[in-house]
């Protein structure tokens, strides 16, 4: 690998995840330091020596409420990825990673902390961007009527079909069938219930829709010289981007002028090469994937982006089981953001940390690299390339 | 009665895409361009992504547009919609505008009638906040 960035995550930390409204005894401040003291005490750090915090998606829980909460000693770095869609996800890890990689601080903790039930439904009306006026007139709402015409766009252009799609949400459920935090831990999916599930936004059906949860997910991130002081197994960090293209600041929660050519995509193939040239690796590499799932056809898009498959050859390439553990590419193994919990992607990173340590509830054996995307199709996208 | 209601929400434009909404009310459909290049842009923008330019101008949509993509909206994700399911959500792409697509509906047409490709024509609705609202029909083939 030529490469790296000597940072790592060092540790890790989440709530308990429930369906949207689940959680009503608890604010999602306190459900952030939940997650943070949790990712504190695993990387065995005292929670004073946290200096930095960083998010995406305008998470409410902004640094001045949580150093007080936390009795933060002192506090030297903060930043938030802009936009939303959970494109930031990953892109939170590399402000961690380049303010401790720079010295502005030493344990910078990534967060998100997400109650639905107690903010909005990401499944109801928002207005995500100054756009909107261009779409909610039109009926254009919500995410799911955002990202189906990305999806009726590769299906005319490749042949991809529902069967295609229905694959990422059975593969997704099957692992959250293993995962006992998974909010569909005990609810077991076919292709027949898939098949014939309501329509939500064509070609979209109800289970090619992610969840709408309430959780909080933390990571605690520092330099590889002070985690060798720590308890902890910690996991490097290879490479982490934020990436975009012209034109893709209209995307899915904008006004829908992306690129003809690139428009079925997840805006990532730029980053995509990016991240593994920084990496020093390329997909061949890459042992487990975490794709960003807040709809199936993210992840077809995502294999396509980061060269998994060629571009049109997503549905082939998931139809031939390589997202199940046997699979070339083991794809969100804890369930992802369709099966596990909308933790708006940070959960996945999460998972991707977990298979690095050999820790996850369906581990890849012997797994050295993974891959984790960010929200796709919106801007700013992200990724992220964790080893071991 | 308008394809969608006009109890929808219609977030306010700002100072740079105001303009458009204008000449809707003029059952006027034009897009910003360049006023030194010339290259079209959608939605409005202060500063043309192409030579930088500040200076705007407003050109004439073609006479028709095509389907570039769609889906049909069975689940309502604001009350407003509730009773008008299902309904479409389609992008429009125009002759000679790359990369340019507007955000629309198709009226009078079933969900099997569209498919990208399509030609199809503007017809002028009210929309939320008494906007006029570009909405388009199919284009009869000869």
């Amino acid at each position: 690998m030529s490469s790296r960035t000597n940072t790592c995550i060092a540790g890790i930390g989440e709530s308990r995840y429930t369906k949207w409204g689940g959680i009503a005894d608890q604010s999602e401040l306190s459900l952030a330091c939940d997650a943070i003291l949790a990712a504190a005490s695993d990387a065995g750090i005292p929670p004073a020596a946290i200096d930095g915090f960083a998010s995406f998606s305008e998470d409410r829980n902004e640094p001045a409420l949580l150093m007080n909460a936390l009795g933060i000693d002192e506090l030297r770095f903060t930043g938030m990825v802009w936009g939303g869609g959970g494109g930031g996800s990953c892109g939170a890890v590399a402000l961690a990673e380049a303010a401790i990689k720079s010295g502005q601080a030493n344990h910078v903790i990534v967060f998100r902390s997400l109650c639905q039930g107690q903010s909005f439904r990401f499944g109801q009306f928002h207005p995500w961007t100054d756009h909107a006026c261009f779409t909610a007139p039109f009926g254009m709402l919500a995410p799911p009527q955002m990202f189906a015409p990305l999806v009726r766009r590769h299906m005319h252009l490749y042949g991809t079909q529902p069967e295609h799609l229905g694959e990422v949400a059975l593969s997704c459920r099957a692992y959250a069938n293993r995962n006992p935090r998974a909010v569909m831990y005990d609810q077991a999916l076919t292709m027949e219930d898939y098949l014939t599930s309501r329509i939500i936004a064509d070609p979209l059906r109800l289970y090619d829709c992610c969840l709408e949860s309430d959780g909080a997910a933390a990571l605690l991130v520092t330099s590889m010289e002070r985690a060798r002081d720590l308890k902890c197994k910690p996991v490097e960090i290879l490479a982490a981007q934020q990436g975009s293209r012209h034109l893709w600041g209209t995307g899915i929660l904008g006004g829908h002028n992306m690129p003809s050519n690139t428009y079925a995509s997840g805006n990532a193939a730029d980053l995509s090469r990016d991240l593994y040239g920084r990496a020093g690796v390329g997909p061949e590499n890459i042992d487990v994937v975490q794709l960003y799932d807040a709809f199936t056809g993210m992840v077809l898009f995502a294999l396509e982006d980061f060269g998994f498959c060629k571009v049109g050859e997503s549905g082939d390439y998931v139809a031939g089981g390589n997202l199940a553990l046997s699979g070339a590419t083991p794809c969100n193994t804890s369930g992802g953001i369709l099966s596990e919990a909308y933790i708006h992607g940070l959960n996945l990173v999460v998972e991707g940390v977990r298979q690095m340590r050999g820790d996850s509830c369906s581990q890849v054996s012997d797994a050295k690299l993974t891959l984790i995307s960010g929200g796709e199709s919106v801007t700013p996208t992200s990724g992220l390339i964790l080893g071991i | 009665m308008p394809y969608l209601p006009t109890s929808l929400p219609f977030p306010s434009p700002s100072r740079d895409t105001s303009e458009f909404w204008q000449y809707c009310a003029e059952r006027c459909l034009k897009f910003q361009a360049c006023g030194e290049c010339r290259i079209p842009r959608h939605p409005p923008a202060p500063i043309c992504p192409h030579c930088q330019s500040k200076l705007i101008s407003w050109i004439d949509a073609p006479s028709f547009g095509r389907i570039f993509s769609y889906t049909v909206v069975f689940s309502a994700s604001h009350d407003a919609v509730i009773n008008d399911l299902p309904y479409n959500v389609v992008l429009v792409e125009f002759d000679g505008m790359d990369d340019l697509r507007l955000v629309s509906n198709v009226v009078d047409a079933k969900p099997d009638e569209l498919a990208i490709g399509r030609e199809v024509v503007v017809v002028w609705e009210m929309g939320p906040n008494n906007q006029l609202l570009p909405r388009f029909k199919l284009r009869k083939t000869k």
